[in-house]
């Protein structure tokens, strides 16, 4: 069962197109995340589903009800800000209550789902303060307090951590996939900048970019077969080395020769007969290069700079033009006697990546 | 010479006069007094820094002194004499004035001015600010509430006996009256009632202020806390008294005791309008009917005035002080 579906979902502010071909379906207990560069329309997607911006062209359901011109507070959808948006004037208990008791329900029925949520994030004994005297992280707490008290379908946050510290951060992570793990039948749909937040907590990701959803999947799906160079790119840090390559062999696996640095390297991703000489892009991941061992060999270069960061080392190969980006392995263990020679790396052939015209060859 | 000259010298020494001043203090301050260099430059260099906010202060605490300050106690001094100053009577001025019927009409009736406008002013300023808030006319329309703000009492006054006036023809009341078949009638001789006609002059006037303020005070709301209430099921009214003004609160309180101090001193008003006649006496235009002619009591009535405003005065500035943090 399908429970929130996007159909053919366009938004424009005036003539400024902004979202276009947004198809989705998300279904029932689903943690979905939404990634994307700054200004993709991420907040955008999201404020749609709550109903803060109207919805261009196109379709929204939620348990197969179409909720375009449903107010926000009836679409069963709760929201959490970046800025928490606590009411200022009010307790942290006033604050939970505050949807209950526009709902109308009891007194009894508001204390006691308020406890309820309280207790499930130790909030019972910040009941009576004002957010003012509250830290970032309790704050964001009394957020999803909020958010928890009226028991939606649809959990939205918008970058919900981005103000916490990097330890509070990581923290309030694992509380959120706990507190999704208490609460198996409610979907959530989460943005974030944050790529670790990303991998860890979603059970799909979706990449926008260029006004539109670049792929959906899960995280190691995205992560191991990334349908375009920008997906690659996306997801991982560092980000995926594009290497210019041409396909020298084709067949179930590819051989590939390599522009810069003349070595050949075998990727696992098939390919048909008339790619032949094609010009490719070879994607590797920096944690996926290794140092090439016998004769054969993808990539030759000088060692620029070494990052060691204890477990493992980043090398910085020298560029190869001002501007591009440099290629970058992930070494584990120290290597800082490498800085100044010239390195030669390989990688098994599962771990190689081939796009054509940006798209992956396995995605065509 | 002519006075436009007079005006023109008066400012350039005024405006030279303190750049000169402030010029020279430190001067003196930094290179006689206290000098940065020598065996002392340290203790030096620190004295002159704690010396220096008073000599920037100087002027004004002078100036405040020599105005404020003095004629308060002055008043006071000299209400406690009689009607040529020569006689001291103790505080029989004062009995006097509570014993007189006028004054104390006057006082209710200032007592009526101090809870009505400002009410009206501020409940009419938040009105209007919120509901040109999302207008594309809104910066027109407020622009035009505003512009009474421009304009002096004395110019209302005269601009509202046109609205009052008791022929059809001139005023606007007295037209609708006669569109109705009624006889005209002249509002500010009804009873008690012409008292709030002279009010919602101030109103008029000072609804563009409340609404400049609180219209800011209104934008300065994070966005989110609207929508979030939006998406807790708050309707537009909720939204407003539960989720808004809750959150401005500190600035309608020191907008409402601005205006309530602003209420406290107006005499023009009822000074031009009715002259006090017809039961609209208040405290300022009571003290005005009796300057020159006894100046024992028209400062005792000064005094009231001032005793009555610094409270609201005081609360003002400390709620004034509050938002500033
Ligand atoms: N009122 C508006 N009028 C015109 N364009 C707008 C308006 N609001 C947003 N946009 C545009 O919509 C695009 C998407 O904005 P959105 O806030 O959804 O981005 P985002 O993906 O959330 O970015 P970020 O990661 O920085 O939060 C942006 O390019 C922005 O300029
Ligand atoms: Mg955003």
């Amino acid at each position: 069962m399908a429970d929130l579906i996007l159909k053919d979902v366009v938004k424009s502010y005036g003539d400024v197109n902004v979202l276009r071909d947004i198809n989705l379906d998300i279904e029932t207990g689903e943690l979905i995340v939404f990634v994307g560069p700054s200004g993709c329309g991420k907040s955008t997607l999201l404020r749609m589903i709550a109903g803060l911006e109207k919805i261009t062209a196109g379709t929204l359901s939620i348990d197969g009800q179409v909720m375009n011109d449903v107010p926000p507070a009836q679409r069963g959808i709760a929201m959490v800000f970046q800025t928490y948006a606590l009411y200022p004037h009010m307790t942290v208990r006033e604050n939970m209550a505050f949807a209950l008791r526009i709902a109308g329900q009891s007194k009894e029925e508001i204390e006691q789902a308020v406890n309820a949520a309280a207790e499930k994030l130790q909030l019972t004994d910040y009941l009576d303060r004002l957010p003012k005297a509250l830290s970032g992280g309790q704050r964001q707490r009394v957020a999803i307090g909020r958010a928890i008290v009226r028991d939606p379908k649809v959990y939205l946050f918008d970058e919900p951590l981005s103000n916490l510290d990097a330890a509070l951060r990581v923290a309030t992570r694992i509380e959120i996939a706990q507190l999704k793990e208490q609460m198996p039948d409610s979907t959530m749909i989460y943005v974030t900048h944050d790529q670790v937040e990303a991998m860890t907590l979603a059970s799909r990701i979706v990449v926008l970019a260029n006004k539109g959803i670049a792929q959906v999947g899960s995280p190691l799906e995205l992560y191991e077969k990334p349908n375009s160079e920008f997906v690659a790119q996306f997801i991982g840090s560092p980000q995926m080395n594009l290497l210019e390559g041409e396909i020298v062999e084709t067949g179930e696996q590819t051989r590939l020769n390599l522009k810069r640095g003349g070595g050949t390297i075998l990727s696992h991703y098939p390919s048909k007969p008339e790619d032949q000489g094609a010009s490719v892009k070879v994607g590797i991941r920096p944690e996926d290069m290794v140092v090439a061992e016998g004769e054969d060999y993808a990539f030759e270069g000088k060692v620029d700079i070494t990052e060691a960061l204890g477990e493992v080392t980043l090398l910085y190969f020298e560029k190869e033009a001002l501007g591009a980006d440099p290629v970058i392995a992930k070494l584990s263990g120290v290597h800082s006697d490498r800085r100044g020679k010239t390195q030669r790396m390989t990688a098994a052939p599962e771990r190689v990546h081939v796009f054509k015209d940006g798209v992956s060859l396995l995605y065509r | 010479m002519s006075p436009l000259f007079q005006g023109i010298i008066t400012i350039l020494v005024g405006v030279f006069g303190c750049v000169g001043y402030f010029y020279a203090a430190n001067l003196l301050l930094d290179k006689v007094i206290f000098p940065a260099r020598g065996p002392n430059i340290g203790r030096n260099i620190n004295r002159a820094t704690a010396v220096r906010p008073w000599l920037f202060l100087l002027p004004a605490i002078l100036a405040l002194s020599v105005y404020l300050v003095y004629p308060v106690v002055g008043s006071f001094w000299r209400s406690l004499f009689n009607r040529s100053g020569e006689e001291f009577i103790g505080m029989d001025n004062y009995g006097a004035l509570f014993a007189d019927d006028v004054f104390r009409q006057a006082l209710f009736n200032n007592a009526l001015w101090a809870l009505v406008v400002p009410a009206a002013a501020t409940f009419f300023g938040l009105l209007v600010a919120q509901l040109t808030d999302r207008l594309k006319w809104g910066n027109i329309a407020k622009s035009l509430i505003f512009m009474p703000m421009a304009i002096s009492f004395v110019g209302a006054s005269l601009i509202w006996k046109f609205v009052y006036a008791g022929d059809p023809d001139i005023g606007i009341i007295n037209a609708v009256r006669d569109g109705l078949g009624l006889d005209p009638m002249d509002p500010i001789q009804v009873p008690f009632w012409n008292n709030f006609f002279l009010m919602a002059i101030l109103i008029w006037i000072q609804t563009g202020f409340a609404m400049v303020i609180l219209s800011a005070a209104l934008r300065g709301i994070p966005e989110e806390t609207v929508e979030a209430a939006i998406i807790d099921g708050a309707n537009p009214f909720q939204l407003f008294f539960k989720i808004k003004v809750p959150q401005i609160m500190g600035t309608i309180v020191v907008v409402w005791t601005t205006i309530t101090i602003l209420v406290l001193k107006v005499f023009d008003i009822v000074y031009t309008m009715t002259g006090g006649n017809f039961g609209t006496q208040i405290l300022p235009s009571y003290m005005m009917t009796l300057m020159f002619r006894d100046d024992g009591r028209a400062t005792a009535v000064a005094v009231v005035i001032m005793v009555v405003v610094l409270p609201v005065m005081i609360w003002n500035i400390r709620q004034a002080q509050k938002e500033m943090r």
